[in-house]
């Protein structure tokens, strides 16, 4: 049936216009995510200047013809090193994202599923990691694990596990009474495969509105961990580095350094954010007619 | 005598992403104070977009764009929203179809009834919760005092219609509107909140507008009848003029397929059955039952036991109905009877082999589950939203079959869905994008996919329009015929179960309380709560009977 599943994605990608189209925010915001990754994406060949040399004698020129975002203390250009943060940054929110997606939504299905005991003891333990301050748990983490970019992403990860685990569950919770839920098992389907194959694919368009507000929510978190000393070390771009750095010389007017990043930072975290209710409307499919 | 509510050429569109859509071309009717005024159609017909537009609740897509409703002298379709705050609750107020999602979950009703006492009459909180005390009640609510306090989810759907009656009538309106206040209802439950609306309509002298699309309770209870279909009212007069000589070749139809205590499947489509339908095959003398339940117990977590004690056989090609109302265990059995479910005692036998004691965890593994299959009740919340027609049917045959996609695949799921009367161009919508006669269709092919020997269906037709119905009936009739199937018929409408089944169960409170053949339990009833059942079924009759027929 390859002919059904051709028109089937075009439909995807009609509807998806259609949104789009009555939906400018979300347009935008999705036109301003794809030029994030892209800009991720091919970083190291679209930089103008090599954005770890120094160069002491162009240091912290203010935004100009030469540098459009400045320089640093050290002459590294701002722009080419926001543009390389973008790489690092965006990788570590879409790797803890991805995992605690994955894991918790699979932990939270089973729960939301089976209930009972199981169901219980998961939540009692969802509530004691929620009932940490997170950012504090994951500089914790960071602390134990080690100043290192995987563990970053892992501190990342295990904060956001408890959300996922809450929303797979709910909203599995909900479904699994549901009369298509027993037609599954009458047309063979075993437990196992009703969570993965049946429920699971019917919450993927609730949790991508989660995974959207939290890819921004996840950067801003990465950023943070840097910016406190506890994640990627100078002198590796990332935003939140040059925000702490560039902190120093606002006092005497040099506003470029720490401007430039902070809004690469609060644009990429608005276009994730904006994003996720337009990701709903396009993955659900009873908004298809 | 100026009519209390007069609706003039009624016109209502609704925006779409498709531009927009007509749903009332021209509704014309009069509603005289006191009257009961029944509007009777099929889903889409415009019933209740009438009744919205008479509220002007209409949500954003829908525009009243000509006509006008007057009421008590006023044009609403001009009024403002001050003036309908007005209205609304205090001189006409309505009745939905869900009682428990029209009630806010999270408010005592008590309270609720309030709100609307302190909204429209000023009334102080503690005036307005002994006059809510009063109003629980008028509605017949056992130990209003205690129920005051309950949460929605605390009561029945029969209590929650009445809750929404007290709230309805908490400031004695001059119209009410019933938007099919008891569908979703047990019979008995139907008929007293049936009862209890025409007797408070008739205390207060309030007029009221029933939406229904049974029209059996529309004749019981109604003096005037309107009909719609597509947006309009085709037919319109005294309830047994309407019902012994109707003019309209839609109220023919519709009067057609709605089944009597007396109609065969054939009367329900007029034209359509063959001449001489196949015989039932007979299975030959001696082979055992296909299907046998042995004293059969369930009990869940709380003090009712769920199924106590059920047994009944069906031979292959044989057809049993099990009835009863919610809470009698039928829903229960199918799902034991199907292993979806492991009964706590009792066995199942199909084909000669017990399968009670494989556990339902289990089941999908067995061969004995394709040739069990089920048609569930709701055709709308059967399907799986994000799988098309074709995926649909095709699941059963990909999981127990080990189909893989391509011709052969292909050629089983057309067959299944062109048996199930569902057209080929449909298998690649979704099920959003299907009416519920089609979801239905599809949620049969895809029973019949796996080509099982015995087809549970629990309530196939209960979420269905009566013409809708009369199809889905017949279709099941001639695969009964054409292939030997069995059917476990689980219904609350004996005049379904008495057309589709040769021998017929009674359940109450999860144990037998009659078995026989159908048509003795329905001629001659034993037990009384047999008789009570068959006796809360609306029905009007469609000609005046023979009367050697009454029997």
């Amino acid at each position: 049936m390859s002919a059904t599943l051709n028109t089937r994605r075009q439909g995807i990608a009609q509807h998806a216009l259609y949104v789009l189209r009555g939906n400018p925010v979300t347009a935008t915001a999705a036109l301003g995510g794809a030029a994030l990754v892209l800009v991720a994406a091919l970083a190291p060949w679209i930089v103008p200047y090599d954005p770890v040399a120094s160069d002491v004698s162009n240091a912290l020129q203010p935004p100009g013809p030469t540098h459009w975002a400045g320089t640093d203390q050290l002459g590294r250009d701002i722009g080419s090193r926001i543009l390389m943060a973008a790489r690092l940054d965006l990788l570590i929110a879409a790797s803890a994202v991805g995992l605690s997606f994955a894991v918790g939504a699979a932990i939270g299905a089973f729960c939301g599923y089976r209930g009972g005991r199981l169901d219980r003891w998961v939540g009692r333990v969802v509530d004691v990691l929620m009932a940490f301050p997170l950012f504090v748990l994951a500089m914790a983490l960071v602390a134990a694990l080690g100043n290192r970019v995987e563990n970053i992403i892992i501190a990342t990860a295990v904060i956001n596990l408890p959300f996922y685990i809450r929303f797979a569950r709910a909203e599995v919770n909900v479904r699994r009474n549901a009369g298509w839920v027993e037609a599954a098992r009458a047309c063979g389907e075993g437990h196992l495969s009703v969570v993965l194959r049946t429920l699971l694919p019917n919450v993927l368009p609730a949790m991508a509105v989660q995974v959207s507000l939290n890819l921004g929510w996840a950067i801003l978190n990465a950023a943070g961990l840097s910016f406190i000393g506890l994640g990627v070390t100078a002198p590796t771009p990332e935003w939140g580095i040059m925000v702490a750095e560039g902190a120093r010389f606002i006092g005497t007017g040099k506003w470029w350094l720490v401007a430039f990043p902070g809004l690469a930072l609060m644009l990429a975290v608005l276009c994730f954010n904006l994003l996720g209710d337009g990701l709903r409307d396009i993955l659900d499919p009873r908004m298809r007619t | 005598m100026t009519p209390l509510l007069q609706v003039d050429g009624l016109h209502v569109t609704f925006r779409t992403r498709h531009g927009t859509v007509p749903a009332l071309r021209g509704v014309g009717f009069a509603l005289q104070a006191g009257e009961t005024l029944g509007i009777v159609g099929e889903s889409g017909s415009g019933k209740s977009v009438t009744s919205l537009a008479i509220m002007r609740l209409l949500d954003r897509a829908g525009r009243i764009t000509g006509g006008r409703v007057t009421f008590a002298g006023q044009d609403i379709t001009q009024a403002g929203r001050a003036d309908l705050r007005q209205l609304r609750g205090a001189a006409m107020s309505m009745i939905f179809q869900n009682p428990r999602a029209a009630l806010n979950p999270i408010r005592p009703v008590g309270r609720q009834i309030a709100d609307v006492l302190r909204a429209h009459r000023g009334l102080s909180a503690p005036a307005a919760r002994t006059r809510a005390l009063d109003l629980l009640r008028a509605v017949l609510i056992r130990d209003p005092e205690s129920r005051l306090h309950a949460y929605p989810g605390e009561l029945s759907g029969g209590m929650c219609q009445r809750v929404m009656i007290a709230m309805a009538i908490a400031c004695e309106p001059q119209l009410l509107i019933a938007d099919e206040p008891t569908t979703g209802l047990d019979v008995t439950t139907q008929q007293a909140v049936m009862d209890l609306l025409a007797r408070i309509t008739r205390e207060h002298g309030m007029a009221m507008m029933l939406i229904t699309h049974d029209l059996g309770l529309a004749a019981r209870y109604c003096g005037r009848i309107a009909v719609m279909e597509a947006g309009i009212v085709v037919e319109q007069g005294p309830t047994a003029t309407l019902f012994q000589a109707p003019r309209h070749p839609y109220t023919r139809r519709l009067i057609a397929a709605s089944p009597t205590r007396h109609s065969t499947l054939a009367d329900l489509v007029p034209g359509s059955a063959p001449p001489t339908p196949a015989p039932i095959p007979r299975p030959s003398p001696g082979t055992g039952p296909l299907l046998q339940v042995l004293n059969l117990q369930k009990t869940f977590p709380g003090p009712v036991r769920a199924v106590d004690g059920v047994s009944f056989s069906i031979p292959a090609g044989g057809s049993l109905g099990l009835v009863g109302e919610s809470g009698s265990g039928k829903s229960t059995i199918s799902r034991l009877v199907c292993r979806l479910l492991d009964a706590d005692g009792g066995d199942v036998v199909f084909s000669g082999e017990g399968i009670a004691a494989l556990p339902a965890r289990d089941f999908h593994r067995s061969p004995l589950r394709r040739q069990i299959q089920i048609v569930f009740q709701d055709p709308h919340d059967s399907l799986n939203p994000r799988l098309t027609a074709f995926d649909a049917i095709a699941h059963p045959l990909r999981r127990m079959d080990g189909m893989l996609d391509g011709a052969a695949l292909t050629g089983r799921v057309q067959e299944a869905a062109s048996r199930a009367g569902l057209p080929g161009a449909l298998l690649d919508r979704l099920p959003h994008q299907l009416s519920g006669g089609q979801k239905a269709r599809v949620g049969i092919a895809r029973a019949i996919a796996p080509r099982p020997r015995l087809l549970i269906l629990d309530e196939p037709t209960a979420a269905l329009d009566v013409s809708v119905q009369a199809g889905v009936l017949q279709l099941l009739d001639r695969l009964r015929r054409e292939d030997g199937l069995a059917l476990l018929f689980v219904s609350h409408d004996l005049n379904v179960v008495r057309m589709m089944c040769d021998d017929l169960v009674v359940l109450q409170h999860g144990r037998v309380v009659e078995a026989g053949p159908a048509h003795a339990v329905f001629d001659a009833p034993q037990a009384a709560y047999t008789r009570t059942l068959l006796d809360a079924v609306p029905h009007f009759d469609r000609q005046p009977l023979p009367v050697e027929a009454v029997a």
